[in-house]
């Protein structure tokens, strides 16, 4: 075999594992996107999910979490500061995953005061919310068992008495 | 040689990002020596950490509504409750959570948030090697 040959042949194989690889990465990331609510990223679970569930991005337009991503050191009464790095990931990681239209198309800070969420929950009683066991409507788990998966749904809901 | 190059750009990527999500291991006695080297450097009569005065520092409020045990409890080996969210937060003694005090990063993080939420200003290295020194103190 001359040297040009088996450069090109180096350069077949070269290209056949970088397109197979981009291709797992597409793929991976256009599963994520369809499951919808399930869509994850380990720095945002980790940094996210420390002091609260990890809300599902789904559930805020894209300018909330961009609002939210600007004040982390003053967040909702606690300091939730992070390093440049990962705040540039979640960042990224919410906005490309945010909601749009009926669910995401209200810039509130909190998804606990959007219209769809004060409409989902009209039916539940004040005194549910003051429960010991609940403490706060952000504390989705409380009654949605399956919360921490991004599993809302109203069948599998339980309010603690 | 155009593929060559991008492909060693993506093993390079994924190189530099293991590297980047491997935290450094470390151990609680490590840790409260960098504490020690700063109070030494921060204070000529340094004197030691004390568990007791780590205690009542952990157990008292600063001038705001929390205490460090409002949310890692009175017993730090039992797990803890998020004092606004409800969220449940596991055991902060090393000797119930071998977790604890293994990641300096991850430590200077949080020292750096709850400080703020519960004095509204950092802790001392003093503070912190006294916190830690009445956590190392806590058997099973
Ligand atoms: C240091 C603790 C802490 C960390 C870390 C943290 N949060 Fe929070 N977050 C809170 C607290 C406290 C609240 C207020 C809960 C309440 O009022 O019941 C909150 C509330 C929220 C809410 C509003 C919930 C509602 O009422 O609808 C959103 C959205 C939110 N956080 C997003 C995030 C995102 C995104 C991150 C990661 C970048 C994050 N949080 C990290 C403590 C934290
Ligand atoms: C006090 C209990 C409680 C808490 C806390 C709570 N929910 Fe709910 N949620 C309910 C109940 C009950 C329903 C079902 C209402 C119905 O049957 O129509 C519901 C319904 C929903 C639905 C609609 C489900 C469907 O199948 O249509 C969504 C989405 C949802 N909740 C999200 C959330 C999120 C996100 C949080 C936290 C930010 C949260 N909930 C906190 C009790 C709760
Ligand atoms: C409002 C609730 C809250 C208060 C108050 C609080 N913490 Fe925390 N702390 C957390 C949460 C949430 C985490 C991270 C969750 C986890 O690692 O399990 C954490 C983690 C830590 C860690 C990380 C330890 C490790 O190696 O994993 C240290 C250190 C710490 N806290 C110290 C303190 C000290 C000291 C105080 C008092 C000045 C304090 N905390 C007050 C909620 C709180």
């Amino acid at each position: 075999m001359n040297k040009t040959i088996q450069m090109k042949m180096f350069d077949v194989i070269v290209w056949a594992v970088a397109l197979l690889f981009a291709f797992g990465l597409l793929a991976g990331e256009a599963m994520a996107e369809s499951k919808g609510v399930a869509a994850a990223n380990a720095t945002w679970k980790a940094e996210c999910g420390s002091c609260h569930l990890a809300y599902p991005p789904q559930l805020l337009p894209a300018s909330s979490w961009r609002q939210i991503m600007a004040g982390l050191p003053r967040h909702f009464g606690a300091d939730a500061s992070l390093d440049a790095a990962s705040a540039a990931e979640i960042g990224a990681f919410l906005e490309r995953n945010a909601g749009s239209g009926r669910r995401g198309g209200e810039a509130a800070l909190r998804i606990t005061e959007t219209r769809w969420f004060l409409r989902k929950h009209d039916e539940v009683r004040p005194s549910a919310w003051n429960n010991p066991q609940v403490r706060t409507a952000a504390n989705c788990s409380a009654c949605h068992g399956g919360a921490e998966r991004g599993d809302f749904d109203e069948h599998a809901v339980r309010i603690p008495r | 040689m155009q593929p060559f190059k991008s492909m060693a750009g993506v093993l390079l990527a994924g190189a530099l990002a293991l590297t980047g999500l491997a935290a450094v291991a470390a151990t609680p006695a490590e840790i409260q020596k960098t504490f020690e080297a700063e109070a030494r450097a921060g204070a000529p009569g340094f004197g030691g950490f004390s568990a007791e005065r780590g205690r009542q520092f952990f157990d008292s409020t600063h001038g705001n509504d929390w205490s460090c045990a409002s949310c890692h409890t009175l017993n730090p080996r039992q797990p803890g409750k998020h004092a606004k969210t409800g969220k449940e937060i596991a055991p902060m003694a090393p000797a119930a959570n071998p977790q604890r005090f293994s990641d300096a990063a991850k430590v200077e993080k949080w020292f750096k948030r709850n400080c703020k939420d519960v004095l509204g200003r950092a802790c001392s290295a003093q503070e912190k090697g006294d916190v830690l020194a009445y956590l190392m103190s806590l058997a099973k």
